[in-house]
């Protein structure tokens, strides 16, 4: 015990660009065990949301997540959807994977520069960061906005992807194609990316499914689920796509897995844009009858969860979300320890972490993820102590 | 000749980063500045890994309960005068959150703000010029 040490890291630290608190607790090079302190995020979603209307609420999920800023009206929208008993036209749903997809490429492109940074490799940073504006500028294009694209409401979508457009899109595909084969060789080839990455942060089969991770998180470590595939929305049961899967379960693996996953979801936005039928763009919903509705769809992270109440008014009664960083970021425990200090800064990240995604859940547990009375009162002291300490 | 503390200040700002409960987006944003397509090194702009390094900070985001004693700390590391700068509408009050029991913006409540770039997110073009009149100001 004598010579444990903590190495803290965050709420602000130049690794991480949320303000996040983890407690490495170290012997000597040796991470032993980890702390996670969350809740510097938390804006209290769950708790407006009820305040606003159906049509509002889009809005309000959007700005949960500047990454995932299409996942959770997604999922919001599919579960108003749900509840109302509306099925959104087919162009619509063409359009939504769509737009999902091209999220999960800027997205996986995100994490690729942001694990190369972290590496010390900044060249891939930038390259990954400089074919990620392609993505942005077909958004601002699409959508109007690079980030928070305000695409879903319920019953359809909002705008339309134009005739015009669609051969602007397939060239950026043609061009994120190319540069992302051009990077997934230079990483995988590069052996001091592959010594750095390989063997390192495992999470194996059995560790995935006990902490229930999801996405790109659990995929590589053998766990097949998707949520796109195991229960169908939008277009994902009308294109050809597959899941990629991998067993190493090492922060390689879930590289890996990323990258691979880009090229599916070119996959699928050319054959959305392929088969996209004509038709209206949104259904109309006259009423949310009282009841509940579930709406949940495959996020660039993993499973994001929403369940809306109504109690046949124009506003919810109740609204939950569950993000897929919820399970994923309780997985570092296991993940980082027995590592080097060195290395615990990329396990953490390569589950791909979003706070912001979090925090409305973690917030008031201040800290570890199971807290008792006694773990409460024990926090509460250690605070008197530091503020004892600092005055 | 005028101050000399500012005078320095206006040459190539160093900046760090406060994310203060935001969604994340103003923050991507921020580092969408560093990278090949916007580059503001090349204004001598560079991100740093400390307040204490820093000349400017920008902070994104509603300010939360929890996050507000963190900030005032990253300010009052941060060696005077420094410049202070909100990143995004959130940072202009509470917005959306404006009915939230967690939010306790504004920042002008709480700090000197010297700029603020309105946007959801504002585009980088917008941050540069926000960072450019503040530094006009001085």
């Amino acid at each position: 015990m004598s010579n444990r040490r903590i190495v803290p890291i965050g709420p602000y630290h130049p690794l991480q660009e949320e303000p996040e608190f983890f407690k490495l607790i170290v012997e000597g090079e040796t991470v032993v065990d980890l702390e996670i302190n969350l809740g510097y995020n938390h804006r209290g979603h769950e708790f407006v949301s009820p305040e606003l209307t159906y049509d509002q609420i889009p809005f309000l999920v959007e700005r949960i997540c500047g990454i995932c800023s299409n996942s959770h009206p997604l999922a919001c929208v599919l579960a108003v959807e749900d509840c109302a008993g509306v099925k959104p036209p087919p162009r619509a749903d063409y359009i939504r994977s769509t737009v999902h997809e091209l999220e999960r490429i800027h997205s996986h492109l995100l994490w690729v520069g942001l694990a190369g940074h972290f590496i010390g490799y900044n060249t891939v940073w930038m390259w990954a960061w400089r074919y990620r504006e392609h993505i942005l500028e077909l958004f601002e294009m699409i959508t109007g906005n690079r980030n928070h694209y305000a695409m879903n409401k319920p019953g359809g979508v909002r705008r339309d992807i134009k005739a015009e457009q669609i051969p602007q899109i397939l060239a950026v595909m043609d061009v994120v194609d190319k540069k992302v084969m051009m990077l997934t060789k230079a990483v995988l080839d590069d052996p001091v990316i592959r010594s750095r990455l390989e063997g390192v942060g495992v999470l194996t089969r059995e560790q995935a499914i006990a902490y229930s991770v999801t996405g790109p998180t659990a995929r590589p470590s053998g766990v097949d689920i998707d949520v796109r595939r195991d229960d169908p929305h939008c277009a994902y049961d009308r294109v050809p796509w597959n899941v990629i899967v991998l067993n190493e379960g090492d922060v390689l693996a879930k590289a890996k897995a990323r990258l691979l996953e880009i090229f599916e979801s070119t996959r699928i936005i050319r054959a959305c844009l392929k088969d996209l039928p004509e038709g209206p763009i949104e259904s109309r919903i006259d009423e949310v009858p009282p009841g509940e509705g579930i709406g949940r769809t495959e996020a660039p992270r993993g499973e994001v969860f929403h369940y809306i109440r109504s109690d046949g008014t124009n506003r919810p009664l109740r609204h939950k979300v569950r993000a897929p960083s919820f399970m994923n970021i309780a997985s570092n425990v296991v993940a980082v320890k027995g590592g080097s200090i060195a290395d615990a800064a990329l396990t953490l990240a390569a589950v791909d972490p979003c706070y912001c995604c979090t925090e409305r859940m973690a917030a008031f547990e201040d800290g570890k993820l199971k807290l008792t009375g006694k773990d409460l009162l024990r926090l509460s002291w250690a605070k008197t102590e530091r503020i004892r300490e600092r005055l | 000749m005028k101050d000399p503390r500012i005078w320095g200040l206006k040459k190539s700002p160093w900046v760090y980063h406060v994310a203060a409960a935001s969604c994340n987006n103003c923050d991507i944003e921020i580092l969408e500045l560093l990278t090949p397509r916007y580059d503001v090194e090349r204004f001598g702009v560079v991100l740093v890994g400390s307040p204490r390094h820093a000349d400017a900070l920008l902070v994104t985001g509603v300010l939360n309960r929890k996050s507000l004693p963190r900030v005032l700390e990253v300010y009052e590391q941060t060696p005077k005068p420094c410049l202070v700068i909100g990143i995004g509408t959130c940072t202009c009050g509470k917005q959306i959150f404006r009915n939230s029991y967690n939010a306790v913006g504004p920042y002008d409540k709480h700090l000197p703000i010297h700029a603020l770039v309105p946007g959801c997110p504002p585009k980088p073009e917008a941050m540069i010029l926000g960072v450019v009149k503040a530094l006009s100001k001085l």
